[in-house]
């Protein structure tokens, strides 16, 4: 069954895309709320005009790619995150759309800016709360959610929804170093440590509540503690950071936020394989039957995802470089 | 007070996807026209083609925009209110709905940034192929649509193996004669569509006395093309009610308002189907074997009628009934435009016949009120289905779902969506306004996927020159 297994990883590698890169354009909206300067906040915007569309859609490649492939993960997941997810629709139909119409209205702003604050907070503390609730497990009987509205909105998991809404605001302040120089870069430089400072707190009482309760996550680690290697690594690339911020050099904190994001998915995708839905529903459960994972992959997995991935590499090429530099401005 | 989720999730399916389709279905014609336009722009050289070009690819540009926005809602829909449809089907509908995504996806990644910023990167030949692979990305969306949607009106190639369907061919399902025509049937649908709408501003700008030469173009483009496409589209349409026949029983009973089976059987034209008494009160009939010739193409052919079919898989009758009949009187008002509209060009009394003109103009939304009529002819009409035959619409909604949870979120699209769409159709309206302008499009930097962006920046270049006039 090496096609469940190819579309696993796929379905993964989208998810961590999605986090990698809409994380970014979602902290600058959050840090967006923070920054009072009319000039700072619509370079702000540049910073992430060229990118933020093409971000999003790796949440729907997520959702279309589980139902084409795990339509069983697909029909559990959104039943028990059923307000949250619509939520957060909401708020990626009002970020988009004050993301467009705040450039050109001057008296509607800031109904739009706050659209677009509140829009990024939404999603990013959605989906930090539906990481906490599938750590600790969704009550699942013959393959349907069984649970009630609000089993998600418990204090460990909307405690992993602030860490989300200060671990994207970290990554959109290390993507603004990148991205711009003078004042509004050594402003996000400024909130580099206090960000940092707070996600590994939140960190740290994660795995002490973990521990204290007995999450089924914590045997995981007991029976393998080789996987130790990946949070240690996430540890290391956090490290990295501070170093980063100390030296000042522009690329670092980027570089080392994004390595530990993906230190710390792959620390989360070792503590749930080979359950997609923890533990009861694994991954082979899940899958669409043969031919069905055949058909999409011919297509889907050999053509089109190649190309969106080029794609995706050619917009970050064609627009690197810091935002004043770049050709024309855009977002005036 | 109890909230019944399922009627809940109907409505809130039905709300999404009502308000999404308008922008699909004008946009695959849109973006055809566009193509056209440009094709002719680039063997002709005469200008006005490119100043048409340019004033509608502002208005496909927001048109697409909102289309994609509330096109994402609809990719979670399956999973928040129909997890059991999800988990028994998604091993066909999700492949060909994951498809959709990936063409809409790689369509707006590549193609469309090329042609809504990138005319003055790229090579007039290069630009031209964007514009055609635009088109046929829109077209390819449509496909993977109805294959989808015609799978659950027939539901071929697999069979239901402990709850959920094994697809065992997949050829079957891609290319079974009732998607074959269910798919021009919708194609031709948005065709006239456009064609309708950009007749409309044409007369429009006739009336107002703006913009001649692009309004006689128009027309002449608008026009023409429905008068030509509008008795295919009847033909295919025809063909379409065939399957009907031949698979759906009960839905051609209930648009037929048949409730005993007939041999040779009764034409309905009009009436008010009544459940309770199971006739039709104040109907105008034709006699037989009127029936039978128009369902089956025979003039003894015996029709179903509800009498043989269990009260518990009925559909509504009304509506269906009724939506059937308001597509078709769109599709015949459509003809009339179009035909009548002709032969005063011809005349050469078009844009002197202004009574006329004001038809054409109001003509504007037959197409949008025919799609979404037949749309709800189909889904209605395939009630109590969610899948026909197979799995029931009251068996596919989340097990866990509540009421109020149903009404929250309902709320919360309607709300939302009345504030989006009240600045979408504002801003189109304005673009329509104005028309086209000498301006032309100022091109911003190629920010890739910014559809609104760049009618945004248009607007501005074209606001710019008006008031400086």
């Amino acid at each position: 069954m090496w096609l469940v297994h190819f579309w696993a990883a796929v379905i993964a590698f989208a998810i961590l895309m999605y986090v990698v890169l809409d994380g970014f354009d979602l902290g600058v909206g959050i840090l967006f709320g923070t920054q009072t300067s009319e000039q700072h906040r619509t370079t702000m915007m540049g910073a992430i005009a060229p990118f933020w569309d093409g971000n999003e859609t790796w949440l729907v490649l997520v959702a279309a790619g589980l139902f084409a492939t795990f339509p069983m993960v697909y029909a559990i997941f959104l039943p028990a995150f059923y307000l949250p997810v619509a939520l957060m629709l909401l708020a990626i139909i009002f970020r988009g759309v004050a993301f467009e119409f705040r450039e050109r209205s001057t008296t509607m702003r800031p109904v739009w800016d706050w659209g677009f604050i509140l829009g990024s907070l939404i999603i990013a503390f959605v989906q930090g709360t539906a990481i906490g609730a599938m750590v600790q497990e969704l009550p699942v009987v013959d393959g349907r959610y069984a649970g009630g509205a609000f089993e998600w909105l418990t204090p460990f998991a909307i405690f992993c929804g602030i860490g989300a809404v200060l671990g994207y605001a970290l990554h959109g302040a290390a993507w603004l170093v990148l991205k711009t120089d003078g004042e509004l870069r050594d402003w996000a430089y400024q909130r580099l440590p206090w960000l940092l400072g707070g996600v590994v707190v939140v960190l740290v009482i994660v795995f002490v509540y973990a521990l204290a309760t007995g999450l089924h996550v914590f045997d995981r680690w007991v029976s393998h503690p080789l996987l130790l290697i990946l949070p240690l690594l996430a540890a290391a690339a956090m490290v990295g950071l501070v170093h980063g911020i100390r030296q000042r050099r522009d690329g670092q904190p980027f570089a080392m936020a994004v390595l530990s994001v993906v230190f710390s998915f792959l620390t989360l995708v070792a503590s749930f394989w080979p359950y997609m839905i923890p533990y009861t529903v694994t991954v082979e459960d899940a899958a669409s039957p043969p031919q069905s994972l055949a058909f999409f992959f011919w297509g889907g997995g050999l053509v089109v995802f190649p190309i969106i991935l080029i794609y995706t590499a050619a917009v970050f090429w064609i627009f690197r470089g810091k935002v004043g530099k770049i050709a024309q401005g855009y977002g005036t | 007070m109890s909230l019944d989720p399922l009627i809940l999730s109907r409505i809130q399916f039905g709300f999404t996807i009502s308000w999404h389709i308008i922008f699909p279905s004008f946009t695959i014609g849109l973006a055809a026209w566009l193509a056209t336009m440009e094709g002719m722009s680039l063997a002709t050289g005469n200008p006005v083609y490119r100043r048409l070009f340019d004033f509608w690819v502002k208005i496909f540009a927001v048109s697409f925009g909102m289309g994609v926005v509330t096109g994402i809602v609809m990719a979670f829909q399956f999973g928040t209110n129909w997890s059991v449809l999800a988990a028994h089907s998604g091993s066909i509908q999700g492949p060909l709905l994951g498809y959709e995504t990936l063409t809409a996806f790689i369509l707006e990644a590549t193609f469309l940034g090329v042609m809504l910023l990138g005319r003055d990167r790229v090579s007039p030949g290069v630009y031209f192929f964007a514009c055609c692979m635009v088109s046929i990305g829109t077209l390819s969306s449509s496909f993977w649509i109805l294959a989808n949607n015609s799978w659950m009106q027939v539901p071929l190639g697999g069979q239901t193996v402990d709850g959920k369907f094994v697809p065992s061919d997949w050829t079957t399902i891609i290319t079974n004669s009732v998607f074959l025509r269910r798919w021009p049937h919708m194609l031709l649908a948005a065709f006239l569509t456009t064609s309708m709408c950009v007749s409309a501003a044409g007369a429009w700008y006739v009336l107002r006395g703006i913009h001649r030469s692009e309004a006689r173009s128009m027309m002449h483009w608008g026009m023409g093309l429905a008068a030509v496409l509008i008795p295919v589209q009847l033909l295919v349409g025809h063909l379409t009610g065939r399957y009907v026949v031949e698979h759906q029983p009960s839905k051609i009973a209930a648009i037929e308002a048949r409730w005993h089976d007939e041999k040779p059987a009764s034409e309905v034209i009009i009436g008010w189907p009544d459940e309770e008494k199971r006739e039709n009160l104040f109907a105008i009939t034709l006699p037989p074997p009127w029936g039978s010739l128009v369902d089956s193409g025979s003039t003894t052919a015996a029709e179903v009628g509800f009498a043989s079919i269990p009260r518990e898989n009925w559909p509504p009758v009304a509506i269906p009934f009724f939506t059937f009949r308001i597509m078709v009187g769109m599709g015949l008002l459509i003809l009339a435009v179009s035909w009548f509209g002709n032969w005063l060009r011809f005349r050469g009394r078009l844009e002197t016949t202004r009574w006329f003109l004001w038809c054409a103009f109001l003509a504007f939304p037959t197409g949008f009120v025919a799609i979404i009529a037949g749309w709800v002819t189909a889904e209605v009409g395939r009630q109590p289905w969610i899948v026909y035959g197979v799995l029931r619409t009251a068996d596919a909604v989340t097990p866990s779902l509540t009421g109020p949870e149903a009404l929250a979120t309902l709320l919360g699209y309607v709300i939302v969506y009345a504030f989006i769409y009240g600045f979408g159709f504002s801003y189109i309206y304005r673009l329509l306004r104005e028309g086209p302008t000498e301006a032309g499009v100022r091109h911003a930097p190629a920010t890739g996927n910014r559809p609104m962006q760049a009618a945004g920046s248009a607007e501005t270049a074209t606001g710019r020159a008006a008031a400086a006039e």
